[in-house]
């Protein structure tokens, strides 16, 4: 009766049904989907949240493994062309009209004598080849084993493939915005496991326990949010002191965005725990004599931790934000360390602006990182609730 | 009072004068306006093997009485005695850790199996849980317990690995009786366990626990709002309101003789037709006044249709009746109104006929 494909088929489909033997066609099976079969169905239906979710993954990928994917690394220089625009990627000879591999034309500084500006033009007459996994700087995969494969770059060493211009001292743009990526990117990621780690505990004892141990958490949070967000960050990083290597300043700056963050989380947690502690699984358990502990782990988390998964990746985003805005201000990460607001600095000035408009690249890395982050949890919020329409 | 008394009858269960007051508190300091007076002065006992009914509108305290009993709640006065080898133990007076051994012979069953059971647990986790967290048996040993369990409670034992929203109501509750029944207790305090499920589905359910008590031994306190339930399922019924005892009787004679103008008044509100017409009798209007404020002299007087001046100012007592000393009753008109039973007299004759 129901032909594969066919209106009765979706119709089942929508509850969360699944036919089995549509071939056979004489014995019609409905089979429940769990709850979990029935979640990624709902978040692969997101076509935003599906493809913020692979952006991220690549993005991931590609700063974890910066070294082989940049062509340089962030710190080699090249007096001969700093602030060079980006060089354009070529595939013709615009003059003989013939096809090539990938090749770019070098630039060549040159003094305009009207403006005092060094101003670059591309050597028509010398065509470099792209190569893919050529030999380039020394890097170390994931900190231990070193390399010198790089995933494409110039296959002249002395003529430097600038994709995406480069900066005051001749660092390729490109490469620097990989390894700025590293930071920018796992700022996210380390100051959002922080916020989890102390939101959700001190908002479970808090909500759990009440009394004393409630007013005190409650009265604490309202006074680090009736700051204003930014001004306290600055505050707080300007703590930090600057003679810190920078891999502490790094950290420091970690606790920084975490320290704010975990204020919102600790009260979602806080009116979880409020809501699931009068429910009757949780009396149920009380009356068997269950620990504590055992309620938190059993049944109080696992009934959470959907939505602090959620709260979470939402808040990943702001953290990225949080650390560019210190870095653009320079009291974020230092150099030698890059990150995507660092990077954004040499944009600071309008001059600038107006005469090396891609020293604003890392911007929109930012706001790619940013937006990607905000609809894979909006997609996870519906995610989470599989039932509703 | 010391925790171990001398076991004075043979009750299972002795409560007297248990009160719960919960405080209010408001302002800044979080001082304490005033008390909901929950539970204000309950005692009754409970017997081996029988079921104990406990009616009242919401907010009598009925279920603040059972929470009581498994210490979910700690009353705030009173005594809970607990018949156990080693003599009466008052569970109210007792701490964490001394209800420890007492939890595993006191267990409780809830209304809602939507919400009693964790939606993240599997029904075979959920129902092994007290096996756990009492350390009773190995792993495999608690599984083919529950095993056991779920065949037991009518479920199979292919519903281990299913999870409590792939079941239908009446499945959940039966997993919720085998949580309950999963360390051997003595007691169970149903707190209506029936009331949220579909009219079929309840008598399944009753069936189940009625056929439970009977190969388990087991001691109910079944807590409910609907009668027919209660009369149903009970030996003893005792009628609540606003936090006392109106009355204790065999369920038979509240249904034949109601004594308390409350239980009158309850058994009033049951829709019934008589000789093809809609019944047309007192029926309690308003709602139950506040626990916070509760009226003076007899409790139930601002409700009452035989009031008298006498019920305003002086409390009755919970006092037995001469004719028949199983049937206590608060209330000073118990022997001067007649109060209407249940059934007519033309009823309890079918009635009787049926059963016998």
């Amino acid at each position: 009766m129901n032909k594969p494909g066919g209106a009765g088929e979706r119709r089942f489909k929508r509850f969360g049904l699944r036919k089995k033997n549509i071939e056979s066609g004489i014995q019609d099976e409905y089979q429940l989907l769990t709850v979990r079969q029935l979640m990624i169905r709902k978040f692969l239906r997101n076509r935003m949240a599906l493809l913020s979710f692979i952006a991220l993954v690549i993005i991931y990928f590609v700063t974890l493994f910066a070294g082989f994917f940049a062509p340089y690394t962030a710190r080699t220089s090249d007096s001969k062309l700093t602030y060079s625009p980006p060089m354009a990627i070529r595939l013709r000879d615009p003059e003989s009209g013939r096809f090539h591999l990938p090749f770019f034309y070098p630039l060549r500084g040159q003094r305009n004598m009207e403006t005092f500006q060094l101003e670059y033009v591309e050597q028509l007459d010398q065509r470099v080849p792209i190569a893919f996994f050529v030999k380039g700087d020394p890097y170390k995969v994931l900190g231990v084993i070193e390399s010198d494969i790089h995933l494409f770059g110039s296959s002249n060493p002395d003529e430097r493939l600038h994709i995406m211009g480069s900066d005051v001292r001749g660092r390729d743009l490109f490469s620097r915005i990989i390894y700025g990526g590293q930071v920018s990117l796992s700022v996210g990621i380390f100051g959002v496991l922080i916020t989890i780690a102390v939101g959700s505990v001190i908002g479970t004892l808090s909500g759990y326990f009440g009394g004393v141990v409630d007013d005190v958490v409650q009265r604490l949070i309202e006074t680090i949010r009736s700051f204003p967000q930014l001004p306290l960050w600055m505050a707080l990083a300007a703590a930090i002191p600057p003679q810190w290597p920078p891999e502490w300043v790094y950290a420091g700056i970690v606790i920084v965005l975490a320290f704010i963050n975990w204020t919102g989380l600790s009260r979602e947690v806080r009116g979880l725990v409020l809501s699931l502690k009068e429910r009757d699984f949780v009396y149920a358990a009380e009356a068997s004599g269950a620990s504590t502990a055992r309620i938190v782990r059993k049944h109080l988390l696992p009934n959470m931790a959907s939505h602090i998964i959620v709260t979470a990746t939402l808040a990943v985003p702001v953290t990225i934000l949080g650390e560019s805005a210190l870095s653009f201000l320079g009291i974020g990460v230092r150099p030698p360390m890059v990150s995507w607001g660092l990077l954004l600095n040499d944009a600071i000035k309008i001059q600038n602006i107006v005469l090396y408009p891609w020293t604003l690249f890392p911007g929109i890395f930012i706001v790619v990182a940013v937006i990607a982050y905000n609809f894979l949890g909006d997609g996870l919020r519906d995610m989470v609730d599989p039932f509703s329409r | 009072m010391s925790p171990v008394r001398a076991a004075t009858n043979d009750a299972l269960l002795e409560i007297e004068d248990l009160r719960l007051h919960f405080p209010i508190k408001a302002g800044l300091l979080k001082k304490t306006v005033a008390h909901v007076k929950a539970v204000d002065g309950v005692s009754f006992s409970v017997y081996p093997g029988e079921t104990v009914g406990l009616v009242g509108e919401s907010g009598s305290g009925k279920t603040t009485i059972g929470r009581c009993i498994v210490r979910l709640y700690k009353p705030t006065t009173g005594s809970i005695g607990f018949r156990t080898a080693q003599g009466v133990v008052d569970i109210a007076q007792l701490d964490k850790r001394a209800l420890q051994p007492i939890r595993r012979d006191i267990q409780m069953l809830f209304q809602d199996p939507n919400s009693s059971l964790n939606a993240r647990m599997r029904v075979g986790d959920i129902i092994a849980e007290p096996l756990e967290i009492h350390a009773i048996g190995t792993r495999d040993e608690r599984r083919s317990r529950v095993e056991d369990l779920l065949e037991q409670v009518g479920l199979g034992a292919e519903m281990y690995n299913r999870f409590p929203h792939q079941l239908s109501g009446g499945q959940r509750q039966r997993v919720g009786v085998a949580r309950a029944l999963s360390i051997e207790p003595r007691l169970v305090i149903c707190d209506e366990p029936v009331s949220a499920l579909d009219v079929s589905v309840q008598a399944q359910v009753l069936n189940l626990l009625s056929d439970l008590q009977g190969e388990l031994g087991l001691t109910y306190v079944f807590i409910a709002h609907d009668l027919s339930v209660v009369e149903y399922i009970s030996d003893r019924v005792m009628v609540m309101y606003l936090g006392k005892l109106m009355e204790t009787a065999p369920t038979k004679r509240i249904f034949e003789r109601p004594t308390h103008p409350y239980t009158e008044a309850l058994l009033n509100s049951i829709p019934k037709r008589v000789r093809g017409g809609h019944r047309k009798r007192f029926v309690l209007t308003g709602d139950i006044p506040s626990p916070v404020n509760p009226p003076s002299g007899c409790v139930f007087h601002t409700r009452c249709q035989y009031v008298k001046d006498i019920c305003r100012t002086e409390t009755p007592a919970l006092r037995p009746l001469p004719d028949d000393p199983e049937t206590s009753v608060a209330c000073h008109l118990a022997e001067e109104v007649a109060l209407e039973p249940y059934y007519t007299a033309e009823e309890r004759r079918d009635l009787e006929s049926d059963r016998a």
